[in-house]
Order: structure tokens, then C-alpha cells, then sequence
């Protein structure tokens, strides 16, 4: 048997062997896109292949997992393509010896974790969840519970492969091309498709986590137990409920966490634990702030006065919210926001007591806060912690979202601090403007590489003034 | 386990290669582009720990000439193989077959005419090395004619057919055939389509057809409400079928 050769016909740039799905990607569908916080939604078209660097040759953006909060993976308007790269996720290289690791940027954390924590290996940085692709840790320079310590996560990335504006695809270090390198980190994608990273990953001395918790009061003592803690310990962050009032503002749960030695730890692997999601099924009504007012002084009365010490699980450490996937459908088709922001804590010793009687005034319905206290500033040209306290809050959206986070904006700008643009759905260009003196370095950057401003997202249309 | 994939770089292959290799299976990867497999194995050697190397050969389901010398060069690689697993194929919709003449003959010739000339090759190999399981993936496409699918079904269908007659045949010499009938699958292949109910991940595809694989199961299908649901559909009288548009 011989198949007769047959003339295709191809697009430029698309992969011969493959016509038909060349030709289903170009008519494909718009879907509905959104963030972690279902708003805004772009209705677009989110092309997919294994393929990454095939498939970022004509498209604004590539977005990952879709788990920043806000408009920062999606593309500007309707009549965009965005790549996703989720289909991208192999695991190029690994050295034991150096721990420096090299894979696709679709590879998610989940599976480097499950692949190399029975191996003694683990991420010096990870944020609050595990279903985050590689690429959109460096474009966020995710942070986590050990970023007093750690740093960020571009202080571990050795390498980058980038398609850039133009369609070139290079490798970019600390080495070569470091302005455009660090101008990556914390980018927001905008200065070049990812297509794969290269960082180093951590020895750990077992795969257990030796945790801790303290209650503590008020948001003074939670601050400073918060701070107390940090000094002596890799992990720590907070818990604290934002809703009541009184003298209990801002009370709350520190904890804490190392890796724990040989002889705490139970002698076998985790056995990593199935999920459940949570169904479609709630209405935009259904959360209401009673419910978490309630929720928030069980779980506060629950803990005890004690301190309480464990040996735990490294993902319901890591990635407590993560055992319910789709948690993000409880607050319903309306959609929620998460406004973070890191307030210094140099300066002003009210501040944080005043930020919190601010969003008291304001009548903030914060559903979770989590608070944590950041390191120095990291390499990255744009990323977002600096040394000072973080708020993460956690809003839903209403008529009021927006005056509420202008609101906050103004407080934040007077106060020196700044948001977290992962997150970020709401902040106004002069708010950002005002709150980013990196902004013009980091834009000259971004424009030696694509001049014309090909990559965008609807993020960079709202925050930095380019082309709808 | 010695396994050979034809189609493992990518969809549900990858994560079947995976599966085998988090276990330690010793794995061969057939494919169409040289650079594609090597990355692959690199991500298949570091799921298995580093141990051993995973080697690749270039065999393209449109070039029939890379069969014969491509199942060579693994069985000597792994001295010999004591699986063949073929997830490669094409897809196109309906619509596009019908427009396109040279599409529908590629297809068509993939999907059917060339994976079973592959297949023949493979189950030589393995009836003479005595026995062995071939794996193929097939599709619910196949059990039933329908609107959107009957042009890619029809390929599917006669290919579901000739494995169930090499079951028939060969299966006292030793030759188990696997005939997995995958439902819609969140793949590469699958872009672009709305995902209707019960779609799944090649992530919890993967360990069901291993695990037929293993007991060596004639047909499996995959995730498993495709039996019941193919069940109703294949029962349908064509009066019904006709007024449906799925």
C-alpha cells in the first residue's frame, strides 16, 4: 500500500502535517474567558497546541491556567487570540545535583511537585495554589509563604526561552539579555510569550511540612506574632477576619511552617489526594457576609487558645483552598475580585491599624484576608512585593467594587504602597501610575522589544494605555 | 513491562507514556518529528526517575516505508517488546471532510488503511516473539453512524472491526488486542469543539487503558459511562437517529 501524495494547502507558519486543525483553529469558536474571579469575561478565542511556539507566532498574549484574579490573561477585546499553554508541559531537563530544572511553561506546579517531592526536591517558591503553570509564575513572579526568606519566584529562575514581538525566539539569563530577563519577571507576559523556564528547585529534607498555629487577638498582636514568627521560621502567614469590628479587628491565625526533619516525619510519601469540584450550582446571592461573618468566629473559636504544632500534609499546607477545585463558583455568575496590596511597614507605625479602619469604614465585605509580611524587592522589574506587610482580600463583586477600590487605591498611593497586578481587575491607570516609579524603566524595556505594541492583554489596554 | 507508542508525544498518548513510565515500564516512542519525540523522552526518563533512557524512532502513519524499520529498531532497543500501543490519528470534523477532498483522503488512509498496514506489521512482531498485547485507540465514533462524525466514525468503525477479528483470530497464540474507544477528550485534537457532557482529561483517561492494557481487555471504553451511554446510542432506532443532530 502507498498513500498517494497529496498537495495541502497551508497557512504561513502553521505546521504542515497538520491542515485540519489549522483550518478548525482559524474558525474556532469564541469562548468565554475570564480570570480566577470570573470578571470581566472577554468572549475570544483561546488557540491550544502542544505546540507552544507554533501557536505564539500571531496571537496578543499566552495565558496559562487562567488563575490570575483579574483581566491579566485575557486578550484586549473579542477579536484577539490568546494562546494557552497548558498543553506545553513536559519537563525538559533535570540535574540532582544542582536541583536547576527545565520544563515547557504550560507545566503546571502540581506536576513538578508530585514529580520531585518524592524525590527530595521541592519549589523555594510557591504560591497559595498548585494549579499555576510555570509560565504565568514568572509573569506574575509569584510569591508565597516564604517570601521573607526567599524572595520571589524569579529569584529562582535561571533561564528563559521567549518568543518576542517580533516572532524571534531566544534565551534570556541574569547573562544574556538581562534587561529584557528581568523585565520578564513579573511582566505580566507582556514583554514576551514564555515558552519555557528554567529554575531551581530546593533539597528537602523530608516531604512533610511541621506546621504550627497561634490565635491571636487583634490585628496588633496578629501583626506582631506575624513579624515574630517570620524571624524564626522559613513559612508563615496569616489568617485574619476583616469583618468583625471592635476590638477584635483584624484577629486571627498565624501560621507557621518548615520542612520537617527525619526523625518527626512518617517515613512514607504522601499519598497526594483527590479532589473534588465544586458543582456550577450557587447563585450570585448565596454567600452573604453573615455566612462568613459566622464562619470566620467558628473557625477562630475552633483553633483554641493553644498553639498547635502538626505534621502535615505539604498540600494542605501549601494549597489548603486547592482540595475544592472550582471553589471560585461559590460566589456566582456575579463574579469576585481580590485586592492585594503591600503596604510598607517602615515609617508610620499606625498605618496597618489605619488601613484596616479604612476597609472597616468603607464597609469592605472582605470574605477572606490573608496577610503576610514581604521581603526585599526582587529582580524583577515589575513584580510586586516590597519590604512591608500584604493584604490579600477577597471581594465580591457589587455595584460598589469599584469605588470601593478606588477608595483603597487613594489610601495605598498616600501610604507608598502598591497592588499586585495578578490580582488586579479594578485599579485605575493613574492610581498605578502613581503607585509604580519602575513603570518608565520597565516601558523601555518593553518597547526596545516590541516597539509597536503587539503584546497586550486587556490589563496592559486599562493599566498602561495600550491599543484597545 | 517493554512497551512501544506510536503517537506518545502528544493527548492521550503522552499521558498513557506517562503512566507507564511513573512505574517503571520500560518505553520505546514512535513518531513523526524527530525533535517532538526527543523532548518527550527527556519528559518520560525524568517521570521515571532518571533510570533509564527512553529512545525514539522516527515512523510516519503517511510514510508506510518507516513501519517495518521502526518496530526494528525498538525491539532492539528493548530487546524485544511486549506491547504495542497506537494512539496516533488524525481528526478533522464533518464539515471539513466533506469540503475538502485531500483532507478526507489523508484522513481516511490514516485512520484506517495505514494504522492497521502498522498494526499488521506490529502483531507479526509479536506473534513471533510469542504474544503480546496490541493496544489501538479506536473511537465511541465507531459504534454508531452520526451526523458529525461519520466520515472520521466510518474510519474508526472499520478499524474497531479489525481488531475484534485479530482478537477472534490470534488470541489463543498469545496475541491480546485492546481496543480503547476513547469519548471526548480534552486534547490537542479536541480544540476548538464544544466539549459535551462527561468530557474528560487524557489524565483521567490514562490509567483506565493501562489498566486494561494489563489484564488485557478486548475493548474498553474510556472514561467508563461511554459504555452505557454508546449502549442507548447504538439501540436507537434510525428514525431517532435522524432527527438528531449529534
Amino acid at each position: 500500500m502507498t498513500l498517494r501524495a497529496v498537495p495541502r494547502r497551508f497557512t504561513p507558519g502553521e505546521h504542515p502535517r497538520e491542515p485540519a486543525i489549522a483550518a478548525r483553529v482559524g474558525k474556532l469558536t469564541p469562548t468565554r474567558l475570564s480570570g480566577w474571579g470570573r470578571y470581566p469575561v472577554v468572549e475570544a478565542r483561546e488557540v491550544l497546541s502542544e505546540d507552544l511556539e507554533r501557536i505564539t507566532h500571531d496571537v496578543v498574549l499566552t495565558r496559562g491556567l487562567g488563575r490570575s484574579y483579574g483581566d491579566a490573561s485575557l486578550p484586549p477585546s473579542s477579536g484577539h487570540r490568546v494562546a494557552g499553554s497548558i498543553l506545553a508541559d513536559r519537563v525538559l531537563a533535570f540535574d540532582p545535583a544542582t536541583g536547576i530544572v527545565r520544563a515547557e511553561a504550560g507545566c503546571p506546579l502540581w506536576r513538578l511537585n508530585r514529580l520531585f517531592l518524592p524525590r527530595g526536591f521541592f519549589t523555594p517558591v510557591t504560591p497559595g495554589t498548585h494549579y499555576v503553570t510555570l509560565g504565568g509564575m514568572v509573569a506574575a513572579d509569584v510569591h508565597g509563604k516564604s517570601h521573607h526568606r526567599d524572595g520571589s519566584f524569579g529569584a529562582h529562575v535561571t533561564r528563559l526561552k521567549l518568543r518576542v514581538a517580533d516572532g524571534r525566539v531566544l534565551e534570556c539569563s541574569d547573562e544574556e539579555q538581562r534587561h529584557l530577563f528581568r523585565a520578564t519577571l513579573g511582566g505580566m507576559g507582556l514583554t514576551g510569550h514564555v515558552l519555557e523556564v528554567e529554575f531551581r528547585l530546593r533539597r528537602i529534607p523530608t516531604p512533610w511540612i511541621w506546621q504550627e498555629s497561634e490565635r491571636t487577638p487583634d490585628l496588633e498582636a496578629t501583626l506582631d506574632r506575624l513579624r515574630a514568627s517570620s524571624r524564626e521560621w522559613p513559612m508563615t502567614v496569616c489568617w485574619a477576619d476583616c469583618l468583625v469590628t471592635g476590638p477584635h479587628a483584624g484577629r486571627g491565625l498565624v501560621i507557621r511552617g518548615r520542612w520537617a526533619a527525619p526523625d518527626e516525619a512518617p517515613a512514607t510519601v504522601p499519598v497526594f489526594r483527590r479532589t473534588v469540584s465544586l458543582p456550577p450550582v450557587f447563585p450570585s446571592w448565596f454567600l452573604q457576609p453573615w455566612m462568613v461573618r459566622a464562619f470566620n468566629a467558628l473557625n477562630y473559636a475552633w483553633h483554641g487558645p493553644n498553639v498547635r504544632r502538626s505534621v502535615v500534609h505539604p498540600e494542605n499546607f501549601f494549597y489548603p483552598l486547592d482540595a475544592l477545585r472550582d471553589w471560585n463558583r461559590v460566589y456566582g455568575p456575579r463574579g469576585f475580585t481580590q485586592y492585594q496590596c503591600v503596604l510598607p511597614s517602615a515609617g508610620d507605625p499606625s498605618r496597618q491599624r489605619r488601613f484596616l479602619s479604612r476597609l472597616q469604614d468603607l464597609r469592605a465585605p472582605v470574605f477572606l484576608c490573608v496577610i503576610k509580611d514581604c521581603g526585599d524587592e526582587g529582580k524583577g522589574m515589575l513584580s510586586f512585593p516590597k519590604p512591608g506587610v500584604s493584604y490579600a482580600l477577597d471581594l465580591p463583586i457589587s455595584a460598589s467594587t469599584q469605588r470601593l477600590i478606588d477608595a483603597l487605591n487613594e489610601f495605598v498611593v498616600a501610604e507608598g504602597g502598591r497592588v499586585y497586578l495578578a490580582k488586579d481587575a479594578f485599579t485605575r491607570a493613574a492610581h498605578w501610575r502613581a503607585m509604580e516609579p519602575r513603570l518608565e524603566a520597565w516601558n523601555r524595556v518593553r518597547r526596545q522589544w516590541d516597539p509597536d505594541g503587539t503584546l497586550r492583554s486587556a490589563q496592559s489596554v486599562r493599566l498602561f494605555g495600550d491599543a484597545p | 513491562m517493554r512497551v512501544v507508542l506510536l503517537g506518545a508525544t502528544r493527548g492521550m498518548g503522552r499521558a498513557v507514556a506517562r503512566t507507564l513510565a511513573a512505574r517503571g515500564d520500560r518505553l520505546f516512542l514512535l513518531g513523526r518529528d524527530a525533535e517532538e519525540l526527543a523532548r518527550s523522552a527527556r519528559d518520560l526518563e525524568i517521570v521515571a526517575g532518571g533510570g533509564s533512557a527512553v529512545e525514539a524512532a522516527v515512523c510516519d502513519l503517511q510514510r508506510p516505508e518507516t513501519f517495518a524499520p521502526a518496530l526494528a529498531r525498538a525491539a532492539e532497543a528493548l530487546d524485544g517488546f511486549d506491547a504495542v500501543v497506537v494512539t496516533a490519528g488524525l481528526f478533522a470534523t464533518q464539515e471539513q471532510l466533506e469540503a475538502d477532498t485531500a483532507l478526507r483522503h489523508d484522513l481516511l488512509g490514516v485512520n484506517f488503511v495505514a494504522t492497521i498496514q502498522f498494526c499488521e506489521e506490529a502483531r507479526r512482531r509479536l506473534l513471533a516473539a510469542g504474544g503480546g498485547t496490541l493496544c489501538v485507540f479506536s473511537s465511541v465514533a465507531g459504534d454508531r453512524a452520526r451526523k458529525p462524525v461519520i466520515l472520521y466514525g466510518a474510519a474508526k468503525a472499520g478499524l474497531s472491526h479489525y481488531l475484534e477479528g485479530l482478537n477472534h483470530k490470534f488470541r489463543s497464540q498469545g496475541l491480546r488486542t485492546v481496543c480503547v474507544k476513547p469519548g471526548f477528550v480534552r486534547t490537542g485534537m479536541t480544540v476548538g469543539l464544544k466539549p459535551p457532557p462527561f468530557a474528560a482529561d487524557p489524565d483521567d483517561v490514562a490509567p483506565l487503558v493501562v489498566a486494561a492494557i494489563d489484564r488485557g481487555r478486548p475493548e474498553v471504553y474510556v472514561p467508563r459511562i461511554w459504555r452505557w451511554i454508546m449502549l442507548v446510542i447504538r439501540n436507537l432506532p434510525r428514525s431517532v437517529m435522524r432527527r438528531l443532530s449529534f
